[in-house]
This record gives C-alpha cells, sequence and structure tokens, in this order.
C-alpha cells in the first residue's frame, strides 16, 4: 500500500508539470494548428534562469522563500520574453505558408535554443540549489507527502486555476477563445488576433517556466537537454487530453503522469518514456481527438 | 534620414536581444568554486549583431512588401537551369567524371566523408517520397535506418549471413516495419501523423538502448564486417573506394528509381494526396494503400542506408539513431525543395559535407544548423530547387504525337 | 425503367441534428437532374453521401449496373464507389493546384488504369501503353472541355470558370456512370453558364451520363434538369418537372422564407 501511495503521488507530481507545459502546447495549438516544438525549450530557458538568479543570490548569502520567489519571478518573465521573441522571429513570418513550414521553422528553433544554452552555459549537468525553506507545516506533512511534491502539485493547481479563470472571466481570455474557435470571425469582430498570439505564447512559456523550476527543485540538476523530452510528455499529454482543450490539457498531464509512475513502479523503470510514448500512440489511434477535445469533421 | 525609422527600431530591438540574452549568455555560474564569471563581451556582440540582423531584416521586408506579389507559377533560375537539357547534359557528364576519378585523388578521410554523405543522398532521397510526394511528415525516419542497421548487424552476429544477403533483407525487414507502423497511423493528420511516427522512432531507440539481450543495449554491436568482394581481401583504404562506389552505384540505382515512380501513375497519385486528400479519394485512389506504398518504399531505401551504415562504421549503437537525425534528413528534404530530387541531392551533400569541412566551426555545426532551418523557412520556404510540372507527349484525334512547348 | 441511383429513407444526422431526414431520390439512366433547396438544406450533405465522404445513419443508396445486380454505396469508401461510376465536383473548387492541367485529368484515370510500383519502376510495353493511354485521353478530355490550350500550366493558375470545366474533366476521366455536380455554375458570368448549359448537354448525350447536380441559378436547373428534387431542412418537400416545381407552394414558401435566393422566382 505504501509503495502504491508513492507512486500515485509520484504520478501527481509529475502530472502536475506536465499539464503546465501541455498547456502551452494546448493553447498555441488551438489557435495557430502549429506543434510548438520549441517549447520544451522554453521550459528548459525557465529553468536555467532560475538557476543563474538563485545561484547568484545564494553566493549572497540569501536563502529561503525571498530567493525562491525572486527566481522564479525573473525566470518567468524571461521565459515570456523568449516564447514571445520565439513567436515572432519563427512562426509570425509564416502565418500564410503552408503547414509544414512552421513546424519545421519549430524543430529549427528548438535544436537553435538547445546549442544556444548548451553553447552559452554548459552541457553537463548543473546542480539545483534546494530553494524550498525549512517549515514546520512542510516537516509535518512530510510523513506522507514530501515536501516539494506538495509544493508542486499546490503550485500547479493554484496556477491552473488562475488560468481557467482569466480565459473565463476576462476580455482577453474572452478573445482568446474566440480566436481559437474561428481566427477570422474573431479578426472581424475587432479581435486583434496577432495581440491574441503574442500573449498566448507569454501565457504558455510563463506556465512552462513554472513547470521548469518546480521540476528543477525537486529533480536537483538541469541540463540543456532536459527541454527536449518534457516537451515531447507534455505534447503527448495535451493531446491526449485532446489538443486545443484546457482542462483536456490539464486531465491529460495527470493521466500520463499517473501512468509514467505506475508503469515505472510496477513493470520496468527503464522503459519509463516507452509508457509515455506508447500512449500516444494509443490514444491517437483510437481516439484521436483525446479525452475532452472536440470531434474535427472536415467540412467539404 | 531615410532609415531612420528602421534604425530606431532596430536599437529597440537590439536592446531587447541584450536583455533578452544577458541571463544566459553574459552570467556564469560556477556553483563548485562559488564564483560568477561576466562575460560582458557577449553583451556587445549580441547588441551590435541584432542591430545589424534587424536592420537587414526590415529592409528586406520592406522591399518585399513594395514588390510585386510573386507567382507560384515562377521558379527559380536554378530550377530552370536544371531543366534545360543544354545545361545539363554536360553538367552531368562532368559530374559523372568527377565521381569516378574522386576516390583516386582524395585522401582515405575525404573518401570517407564522401561516403557518408552519399549515405545520406539515399537518406533523403527515400524521405522525400514520404514528405515530398506524398507528404507524410514522417519525423521518425531514423527508425527505418536503423532497423537496417541492426538487421544487418544482428543477423550477421548471429547466424553469420553476409552483407549482398542481409543488403535486400535489411531493406525488406524496414519497410516491413514501416507497413506496420504505417498500417494504424497512416489515416491521422498531418501534424499528428508527425508526432506519431516521433514516438515510433523513440521508442524503438529506448528499447535498443535498454534490451541489452536482444540489442547489446547502448555498448551496441563492434566489429561488424565491411562487404565482401568476391573474396578478396581488401586493405582498409581499399575497403574504403569499394564502399564509396558501392554507394555510388546504389545512389544511381535510388536516382532512377525515383524518378521513374515519381513519374508514374503512383507517383501522381501521391502529389494529389499531398495537394488535396478528398479530393484525391473522390478520383477513385486508396488513400491508405497509396500512404502505406509511399511509407514502405520510403522505409526501404532507409533500411537499405542502414545496412550500409553499419557496413562502413563496422560499429552500431542506439546513440547514432536519435530524433536529431530524423531532424537533419529532413532539413535535406526541405532544403532541397520537396519533391526534386537534385534538389535532395544538392542538399545532402551540403548539409554533411559543408560542416565536415567547415571543423573551424566545432560546437557552433548544430546552432547553425538550427538558425539555417528556421532562416530557409522564412526566406525559401518551397526549397533550393523547385520541381516543376512535368510535360507530356500526346497523341490525340488521329493527329501525330504533338511535343508541347515547356512553360516559358 | 430501373432508376441508375436510388436513395431510399437517407437520413444522415449529426449528434441531434438531422442533416438530412428520411429523404427519397432517383435518377434514371442518362437523365438531368437537380437538386435544389435554400442554403443548409442539406444538399451537400446528400452528396457527400453518395460519394462516401459520410457513412449515412439509416436509409439505403442503391446504384444499379445495367444488366448487373444493385450495388449498396452506403458504408464503401470514398474511392471504390469512384470506381463504381460515381464522381463529382466540389462546391469550394479542389483541384490540385500544384499538378498541371493535364496533370489533373490524369489522376482521374486512376480508377481505369493498374499500374504498380513494379510496373512504374521497370516500365513493361503494358505499363508504356496504359501511361499513353492515360495522357491521351486526358488530352481528349481536355480538348471537349475546351483547355486543351492551357494543358500545361498550373490548375492554380487557371481563371475561375476554367478551374469549375477543370474540375468537370477531371471527374469525367474517371468515366462516370453518374456525375454529381455540386453548383457548377456558382461564381460564373451568364455567358459563362450559358456555354456550361451547352456543354453539360453534350456531356450527357456524348456519354450517356446521368447527371445530377446542385444548383442555385434556377435558369440553368429549369432549362436542364428532367426532374427537380427540393430539399428544405433536410426533408424533401417537393419534386418534380420544372413547371410543377415553378409553381409548387411549398417550395416558393421555402424559397421566400430565405432572401438569398430571393432570384429564384
Amino acid at each position: 500500500m505504501n509503495f502504491f501511495w508513492d507512486l500515485l503521488l509520484g504520478g501527481l507530481t509529475r502530472g502536475s508539470i506536465y499539464a503546465l507545459i501541455a498547456l502551452g502546447y494546448t493553447m498555441v495549438y488551438g489557435i495557430l494548428q502549429l506543434i510548438n516544438f520549441a517549447h520544451g525549450e522554453i521550459y528548459m530557458l525557465g529553468a536555467f534562469t532560475a538557476l543563474i538568479v538563485a545561484s547568484i543570490l545564494t553566493m549572497q548569502g540569501l536563502t529561503g522563500l525571498p530567493v525562491l520567489i525572486l527566481a522564479g519571478l525573473v525566470a518567468v518573465l524571461y521565459a515570456s520574453a523568449y516564447g514571445f521573441t520565439v513567436e515572432k522571429i519563427a512562426y509570425k513570418p509564416l502565418r500564410q505558408a503552408s503547414r509544414l513550414s512552421p513546424l519545421i521553422s519549430a524543430i529549427g528553433m528548438s535544436i537553435f535554443l538547445q546549442n544556444y544554452v548548451m553553447l552559452a552555459q554548459t552541457s553537463d549537468f548543473l546542480p539545483f540549489p534546494n530553494l524550498l525553506p525549512p517549515s514546520d507545516f512542510l516537516d509535518a506533512i512530510s510523513v506522507w507527502i514530501g515536501p516539494s511534491d506538495f509544493v508542486i502539485i499546490v503550485t500547479s493547481a493554484v496556477v491552473m486555476i488562475a488560468l481557467s479563470l482569466l480565459l473565463k472571466f476576462t476580455k482577453m481570455g474572452r478573445a482568446m477563445r474566440a480566436t481559437a474557435q474561428d481566427r477570422e470571425m474573431a479578426m472581424l469582430t475587432g479581435v486583434d488576433v496577432n495581440r491574441i498570439i503574442s500573449r498566448t505564447f507569454i501565457i504558455g512559456s510563463a506556465l512552462a517556466a513554472i513547470g521548469g523550476i518546480l521540476i528543477a527543485s525537486h529533480v536537483g540538476r538541469i541540463n540543456f537537454y532536459i527541454g527536449f523530452n518534457a516537451g515531447i510528455k507534455a505534447f503527448t499529454a495535451a493531446v491526449l487530453g485532446g489538443i486545443g482543450s484546457i482542462p483536456g490539457a490539464m486531465l491529460g498531464g495527470l493521466v500520463l503522469g499517473l501512468a509514467e509512475s505506475f508503469g515505472t513502479g510496477y513493470i520496468s523503470s527503464d522503459y519509463e518514456s516507452v509508457f509515455a510514448f506508447a500512449i500516444l500512440i494509443l490514444i491517437l489511434i483510437f481516439k484521436p481527438d483525446g479525452i475532452l477535445g472536440r470531434s474535427s469533421q472536415q467540412k467539404v | 534620414m531615410k532609415f531612420f525609422p528602421e534604425l530606431k527600431k532596430s536599437f529597440v530591438i537590439a536592446l531587447w536581444f541584450m536583455l533578452l540574452t544577458f541571463p544566459v549568455l553574459v552570467i556564469r555560474v560556477n556553483t563548485i568554486e562559488n564564483i560568477v564569471v561576466w562575460r560582458w563581451i557577449n553583451l556587445a556582440v549580441i547588441g551590435s549583431a541584432a542591430f545589424v540582423l534587424s536592420f537587414l531584416w526590415q529592409l528586406y521586408w520592406r522591399r518585399k512588401s513594395a514588390a510585386a506579389p510573386v507567382s507560384v507559377a515562377q521558379t527559380s533560375a536554378l530550377t530552370r537551369r536544371m531543366s534545360d537539357p543544354k545545361f545539363y547534359r554536360p553538367f552531368l557528364i562532368v559530374i559523372a567524371a568527377l565521381t569516378l576519378v574522386f576516390p583516386f585523388v582524395a585522401s582515405h578521410y575525404q573518401i570517407n566523408i564522401m561516403t557518408t554523405a552519399l549515405i545520406y543522398v539515399m537518406l533523403g532521397l527515400g524521405l522525400n517520397i514520404e514528405v515530398g510526394l506524398a507528404g507524410l511528415l514522417d519525423l521518425g525516419y531514423v527508425a527505418f535506418y536503423a532497423v537496417g542497421a541492426y538487421s544487418y548487424a544482428l543477423l550477421n552476429y548471429h547466424f553469420g549471413l553476409g552483407f549482398w544477403t542481409l543488403l535486400p533483407v535489411g531493406a525488406l525487414l524496414a519497410a516491413f516495419f514501416g507497413i506496420l507502423v504505417g498500417f494504424p497511423v497512416l489515416r491521422l493528420r498531418g501534424d499528428y501523423l508527425a508526432i506519431v511516427t516521433l514516438a515510433f522512432a523513440e521508442i524503438l531507440r529506448l528499447v535498443l538502448e535498454n534490451w541489452n539481450a536482444f540489442s547489446f543495449g547502448p555498448s551496441g554491436i563492434s566489429n561488424i564486417p565491411r562487404p565482401g568482394f568476391f573474396g578478396i581481401d581488401l586493405t582498409l583504404e581499399q575497403s574504403a573506394v569499394y564502399m564509396y562506389f558501392l554507394l555510388v552505384a546504389l545512389c544511381v540505382l535510388t536516382i532512377f528509381v525515383i524518378h521513374r515512380i515519381q513519374h508514374s501513375r503512383i507517383g501522381r497519385a501521391w502529389v494529389a494526396l499531398r495537394e488535396d486528400e478528398l479530393a484525391c479519394q473522390a478520383m477513385g485512389i486508396d488513400k491508405t494503400r497509396a500512404k502505406l506504398a509511399a511509407f514502405a518504399l520510403g522505409a526501404t531505401w532507409a533500411g537499405m542506408a542502414g545496412v550500409l551504415f553499419a557496413a562502413k562504421t563496422t560499429f552500431i549503437n542506439p546513440a547514432s539513431f536519435t530524433f536529431l537525425e530524423s531532424a537533419m534528413i529532413l532539413a535535406i528534404v526541405v532544403l532541397g525543395g520537396m519533391g526534386s530530387i537534385v534538389g535532395v541531392i544538392i542538399a545532402a551533400l551540403a548539409i554533411i559535407l559543408l560542416p565536415e569541412y567547415l571543423r573551424v566551426l566545432g560546437d557552433y555545426r548544430m546552432i547553425l544548423f538550427g538558425a539555417a532551418l528556421i532562416l530557409m523557412m522564412i526566406f525559401r520556404p518551397r526549397g533550393l530547387i523547385t520541381p516543376a510540372g512535368k510535360t507530356y507527349e500526346f497523341r490525340c484525334s488521329g493527329k501525330p504525337a504533338a511535343p508541347e512547348k515547356r512553360l516559358p | 425503367m430501373t432508376p441508375l441511383l436510388e436513395v431510399k429513407n437517407l437520413t444522415m444526422a449529426f449528434g441531434g441534428i438531422k442533416a438530412l431526414d428520411s429523404v427519397d431520390l432517383h435518377i434514371e439512366p442518362g437523365q438531368i437532374a437537380a437538386l435544389i433547396g435554400p442554403n443548409g438544406a442539406g444538399k451537400t450533405t446528400l452528396f457527400n453521401c453518395l460519394t462516401g465522404i459520410y457513412t449515412p445513419t439509416s436509409g439505403d443508396i442503391f446504384l444499379n449496373a445495367p444488366g448487373g445486380k444493385a450495388r449498396r454505396l452506403n458504408g464503401l469508401k470514398i474511392n471504390a464507389i469512384t470506381a463504381l461510376g460515381v464522381a463529382r465536383t466540389f462546391q469550394n473548387i479542389r483541384l490540385f493546384g500544384g499538378m498541371t492541367v493535364l496533370e489533373n485529368v490524369m489522376i482521374g484515370r486512376h480508377p481505369r488504369s493498374s499500374a504498380g510500383i513494379l510496373g512504374a519502376i521497370f516500365r513493361p510495353p503494358a505499363t508504356r501503353r496504359e501511361e499513353q493511354d492515360i495522357v491521351d485521353k486526358s488530352y481528349a478530355l481536355l480538348e471537349s472541355m475546351g483547355l486543351s490550350e492551357s494543358a500545361n500550366e498550373l490548375a492554380s493558375n487557371l481563371p475561375y470558370g476554367a478551374q469549375r470545366r477543370l474540375e468537370i474533366a477531371r471527374a469525367l476521366a474517371t468515366e462516370p456512370r453518374v456525375l454529381l455536380l455540386d453548383e457548377p455554375a456558382a461564381g460564373m458570368n451568364p455567358q459563362e453558364t450559358n456555354e456550361l448549359e451547352g456543354l453539360l448537354t453534350r456531356l450527357q448525350a456524348a456519354h450517356e451520363l446521368s447527371i445530377l447536380l446542385i444548383e442555385h441559378d434556377m435558369k440553368l436547373v429549369m432549362n436542364l434538369a428532367e426532374n427537380i428534387f427540393v430539399l428544405d431542412y433536410g426533408e424533401e418537400i417537393a419534386r418534380g418537372a420544372p413547371q410543377e416545381i415553378r409553381n409548387n407552394p411549398a417550395v416558393i414558401k421555402a424559397y421566400l422564407g430565405e432572401e438569398d435566393d430571393a432570384e429564384a422566382q
């Protein structure tokens, strides 16, 4: 039972992170029908920025919550800026091109960003400082849930609720949903589509950065290549939930996290990623619209 | 001043990029010795580079929007040259002569590089069937390549079968794998197909990496024999030359076969499928069968290239079959102009040879590769050479064959 | 006489909405029939059911080959239906824009030819003959449609009216018994529409074709069609000869209810 509980928690933790990154994929796909291959790299950049800021601050003798918050804030800002810039350079000029072009451009961007970080920083794994401040509360609950697991699950939940509220109740959220439904129609009703696309990238990147910081402090080390795997898995999660659907991405992330966790626990730990990929394939073959996706009938 | 608005904007963009790249490019934290290295010079470099590039970028778009819209039918000068017999006949003869003479004047090292490049020509032409002709975006092409390579290595290891037996076997196994993968996934739409093929390739790689009993895991398989030459023992240099000519021959075969298929009933069906899937079916074309054929045929060539790769390097491990490899082959197809045989050959040679000879670039090769993909999509999305429509000769209503003039 | 194409009690539901509700329809061999109705009446949906793009929720579609037994079409794949002899054009023209005009028609020969990969590689005499036959027949079709001048141009570069004709040529290349035309005159000027009328009459005579067309241009419909079916909200509200339809109160009501088609007096 204890083993089961550990796997469940591990799955939820993992799944929350996947969900955070998956949201970025699903939002961009909803609006541009583009698999933003570089999204995983944004997540990696978020983690790296947080690492750099946190390391400098800890060297100055600072510790605890202020470091975490400051590093997190800077990382989110930077990741959003990167997301914004990536869209302007690699996707915006290709709005009118065939669907393959932006996808290939995205692959190029992904390779570029990985190597950019590798060259500017290092190809080795870097240790990520433990930023969780010691607290009585976390100590108290650590009997049945790890402190960082707890923080990840709670933070993700809060962020996702905030996003849902934003999309549901703000003017920007409405414009985003309208653009996702029918870009041309949204444009006709006075929505500035370019601005909406930029904001989608900014929000998606911010979410990815939050995921990046959380996982980096949980695992304790990062390198330039962490974005690739996380990106693929988050995309899997988005498809699993039904790409384009916000609640779908959240659900998909959790399901995938749990599946991986139980798969590695009960079957074999060598094949962790294989489970994720296998699930992706099965879902796409048998239910290509995902768990919560709208069915897409081609218009003739 | 004429360019003042552009200069002003470039200045802002330069500032933006300096800010953007600041943490990653300027700061380097050494957590072991607890020191921070500040590399201010990078900031200056990025600032000035961003300024110049964004200025050029804006000029480009300004000129482009001022110029008349370019018709799709207009083909590049290079394309027109390539389809003019007066130009390409002597050109072909020169190429053939150079190809034959090359191994006798080049060094062992250069022959090896060229052989590698030729393997990529085969891979590029094979993937071109799937992506360029049939429009099936396959991000896991490297899986078929791996199937070919491991077929040779494993069947040779266990059963002692030779290169010439295993070349067709590897190709067939890859084709079989292609059908196996293709059957369930080919009804997915474009970008889903891309991800599923990527997933299949990653699964295969992970299995090869972890299933030690089957594939010898990450350490791979070594001492794979080179192809035999009528039972004669070849020196290392001789076998490199042999390998080179083998690949030249197979590339010629590939070009011949693909050229013929491209201008056949099946090839046309693929192009129609790429253009409009629904209309294509309404013309009586079985979508699934056409796609499977493209997939299997593309896989066949990857399988063959895999066998050759294993025979050439005599050592394989899963690290040779990563996603990056698939991306590289895809880049060859895209750069070459999808569907164009000549384009793919030029692109394969460029992508493999340039970095080899530009070793000075060192670690910067991959970042430039990434940037090149993006720039290519922005500035020349149809590739170096855009395939021109074929003209046919027809007989009708009793008139003799009327050779149509090519479009101006 | 047994009808060539017979639709019985056809229903097509999307979720809870019935786009087609128990529709009956039949076309006699060599007849031109028309399917009319206000926008959203379900006309294109019916075409999509007939050509296998949608699988109908219930009901039957039969193709009665002369001398052969009836083939039930529902559930068959799109390409199988084309091979049996039902070809169509699309409301929003769907040509292969990146291929030449001639190649577009050559694609239509696909179900009437057989060369495979091996044939393509080795080009035995049979394949060569077949290939030449494809080219010749396609070119002849282009000539009959007045498109031979632009045989080697890209299809996407043709003017609009010519694109519509090319779609018809492409459909004819599959040697259909029934030709379904989805708004063939849409976007054409009066003169082009006139030419189209003559063209369709000639085609029907030359190929012994049955034609079913969806059309909003009432003059064209009244001139061409022997039999007219009227759909409204997925239900058949009238059928008959042009004269009867013109004076049918239900048809007039359905049309007057919608402003778009006010020209259908």
